[in-house]
């Protein structure tokens, strides 16, 4: 499985930043040391190399202490210690409030939510539309009220009602989101279309080891609160080389893993292992025949011919970062091949492939022949 | 448990004693299990209260009580080790949170309160369906997913439900149901039927802020809403040492009253919830801690030695568990014998048994049922499977 995503090792060119972090440009596969790993292994590396590098992170969350219930945070707390590495209480708002509070205090905090289904009650569900300047707390009182504070109101728009005096950039949120087979409810969700409503918050979801670990560092270097969601389902049997040095991969830069002609194929997370599957099957000419039948693809009779004797050529994209996301990279690939296909797992109706929908009509209106929504949730 | 000389004289006075009961008729014997005079029993350990007075150690029960508390707990002790052989042999999936250890709570309160009372737990749920009433065979059916599940086989170990008899089950993210429960008070206080609501959580979930804001909400306006913490000490692999300040859950109400329970004791926790119900139904929310222990780890895919030692847990079982303590009080009672308590056991074992065989039986729901109870009918929303193409209906 993901010796397919493996397979399209690109080049990965760092922009210079302004964090004094080592930034690399690392070639695709073959100077640097790598190791086969898999995405909790590749996470658990992103974390080493975090704390090492900077003395003012902190790692925190629900049973982190021994490893976490998905082994990403194995070995922190006995290496950094207990003063960095430490769990928490069953409290979800304090944990990210208490985040927010450290990173107001310019520490990078690094939370864990332990699933993304749990992430709510941080999300805080009093929204207030515009924040006022009323709201401009002292020190003391910033970390008070980051004691019942959540995401969306406290860590989205700390930056903007301090008028940049205080800001909790340091923050990253992670948590495993995602159906994974046997979770049911509450332990399968994916919320990401919530957090993209939130102006102020980065949201990032990595598709394979080698990218979690290089976006889980840039996100938590970003200067911006960045909410992390980890696909559970890839944390064991995704097994990728991933080098061993420290290297971040760019936010807000999707990434074309496929390059095709005929049709642009949108996602993020795991989700991208099943249309790199349908790429591969879409290639095939029997395949094609039955997607025709359906009406799915309005063509000549030219272009017909032509296709069958070639397949469907797919262009695959990796969005990376849903918010801020590369609307550029996806323009021009539209612009290209004329169609679009979104497939994610959350449902369909407010699902973030209705922004990417809205924004890409929006921009390509005359070059866009056809236009789906994909997702394996019931909406 | 210490024995009033009044109630064991009333005992032999109704009963023959023990050594001629093999020879007596069955019919004479059998008048034992139906018994309802007034025994008093004391419990082995005091209540410890916060701002109010703690009930009397003297529980009012009687024979029949307290073998129906036997027959009862032995029920949940073997559904919860079907269950996990069930899982074992991947015929539950998902998530599966087993109550072994903690059935007294399960019978204790029922004891004390009528199924018009409303209770609402957490995802460890199984014990306390059957306590409400709840047939085995829907529990096993519910946690194979079958179509015979108390919920058709769409909600699953941590979802519950029995609504005849004022179960609001069943939830799976943690301290969720506590603010859902005082809104059952709420709703109770409104219909003024003197009815309460048992809200249940656990030392975990003790430290969410939603528990303080429906606790402070519940205290102001007098809702006759009883929070019960079942403190079994670890909140999935953390202790209570390590994830509490203040460890003592009664007391973390502040300005509302508490007391503390010993779990393991059924008669206690019967004492404690009428002692709950009647002060929340005159003064407003009151919050008890009970006690206990879970054999078991967190879930079953928690070993539950990681954080605990064997011996901890065997120590446990040997002193404190509860479905022996009441064997030991009908024992010392002369309620009932060795063999009549070992045929009682064999019974529910062969209960559990065929309601596995009958729940194995049921199928599982229809593929359409995944679009169903989204919305009220008429709703008119459509909804797809997979692809748009598939498996559209109009939700109903």
């Amino acid at each position: 499985m993901a010796s397919l995503l493996g397979r399209f090792c690109r080049k990965l060119v760092v922009p210079g930043s302004a964090h004094g972090s080592r930034m690399v440009s690392t070639t695709a596969c073959d100077s640097e040391a790598v190791k086969s790993l898999n995405l909790h292994s590749a996470i658990n590396q992103a974390l080493h190399i975090a704390l090492e590098t900077d003395p003012r992170s902190y790692v925190f969350g629900e049973d982190v202490g021994f490893g976490g219930v998905f082994r990403c945070t194995t070995g922190l707390a006995e290496r950094f210690g207990k003063n960095r590495v430490f769990n928490t209480p069953l409290c979800e708002q304090g944990i990210v409030g208490f985040g927010i509070g450290l990173a107001a205090m310019g520490n990078r905090a690094v939370v864990e939510i332990q699933f993304a289904d749990y992430i709510y009650p941080a999300f805080d569900q009093v929204k207030r539309v515009f924040p006022t300047l009323e709201f401009d707390f002292s020190t003391a009182e910033f970390l008070i009220r980051g004691f019942n504070s959540q995401i969306v109101n406290e860590a989205a728009k700390f930056r903007y009602r301090s008028g940049n005096q205080f800001n909790c950039g340091g923050l990253t949120i992670r948590a495993p989101y995602g159906a994974v087979g046997h979770g049911g409810h509450y332990h399968s969700q994916s919320p990401e279309a919530f957090f993209c409503h939130v102006p102020g918050i980065k949201v990032v979801i990595p598709r394979s080891p080698r990218e979690a670990k290089g976006l889980l560092l840039s996100s938590i270097r970003d200067p911006n609160p960045v909410v992390f969601f980890e696909p559970k389902w890839l944390y064991r049997p995704a097994v990728e080389e991933v080098p061993e040095h420290d290297y971040m991969i760019p936010l807000s830069q999707a990434e074309v893993i496929r390059e095709g002609n005929d049709i642009t194929l949108v996602g993020w997370g795991a989700q991208l292992t099943v249309m790199e599957q349908a790429c591969l099957d879409a290639e095939k000419v029997l395949d094609f025949i039955f997607q025709l039948k359906d009406n799915w693809f309005k063509v000549s009779n030219m272009g017909l011919e032509l296709i069958m004797q070639e397949g469907i050529s797919c262009e695959l994209i990796d969005l990376k970062t849903l918010l801020p996301w590369d609307k550029e990279t996806v323009e021009a690939s539209v612009k290209k091949t004329g169609r679009l296909l979104i497939s994610h797992e959350a449902p369909v109706t407010g699902g973030f492939g209705a922004e990417i929908s809205a924004t890409i009509l929006e921009r390509c209106f005359l070059k866009v022949k056809s236009l789906r929504f994909n997702s394996s949730r019931r909406d | 448990m210490a024995l009033s000389r009044l109630s064991l004289r009333s005992n032999r006075f109704l009963q023959p004693s023990s050594t001629t009961a093999a020879a007596l008729p069955s019919s004479l014997r059998r008048h034992v299990s139906t018994d309802t005079t007034p025994i008093t029993i004391e419990t082995a350990v005091p209540f410890e209260s916060h701002l109010c007075d703690a009930p009397s150690r003297s529980v009012e029960t009687s024979s029949s009580e307290i073998l129906s508390f036997f027959r009862d707990m032995a029920r949940m002790r073997r559904m919860e080790i079907a269950a996990d052989s069930l899982y074992k042999s991947k015929l539950i999936r998902g998530f599966c949170h087993l109550y072994d250890g903690q059935e007294a709570l399960a019978v204790g309160m029922e004891a004390a309160i009528t199924r018009k009372d409303a209770i609402i737990t957490s995802y460890r749920d199984h014990c306390t369906f059957l306590g409400r009433g709840g047939e085995l065979v829907d529990a096993f059916s519910e946690l194979m997913g079958r179509k015979r599940g108390c919920s058709n086989g769409k909600g699953g170990s941590m979802h519950f439900y029995k609504k005849d008899a004022c179960f609001y089950g069943g939830h799976g993210i943690v301290g969720a149901q506590i603010p859902l429960g005082c809104g059952l008070a709420f709703a109770q206080k409104y219909s003024k039927e003197e009815f309460v609501t048992f809200t249940l959580y656990g030392d975990g979930a003790a430290n969410q802020g939603q528990l303080f804001e429906a606790l402070n909400i519940a205290a102001l306006w007098d809702l006759p809403a009883i929070l019960v913490c079942e403190n079994n000490h670890y909140g999935m692999g953390t202790a209570t040492w390590r994830s509490a300040k203040s460890p003592a859950y009664f007391k973390r109400g502040d300005y509302v009253p508490g007391l503390k329970v010993d779990g393991m004791d059924a008669l206690a926790v019967k004492q404690a919830c009428k002692f709950a119900k009647e002060h929340a139904l005159k003064n407003g929310p009151i919050v008890l801690e009970m006690d206990t222990y879970r054999y078991h780890g967190h879930s079953m895919s928690d070993p539950g030695s990681t954080y605990r030692t064997r011996d901890e847990v065997s120590g446990v079982r040997q002193v404190r568990d509860p479905i022996e303590r009441v064997r030991k009080l009908l024992l010392s009672h002369d309620i009932a014998t060795e063999k009549e308590l070992k045929d009682m056991e064999k019974e529910v074992r062969k209960e559990v048994d065929d309601a596995v065989a009958q729940a194995k039986e049921s199928p599982v729901p229809e593929p359409s049922e995944l679009f169903t109870n989204m919305y009220v009918k008429d709703c008119g929303v459509e909804s797809f499977g997979a692809d748009r193409k598939e498996l559209k209906v109009t939700l109903a």
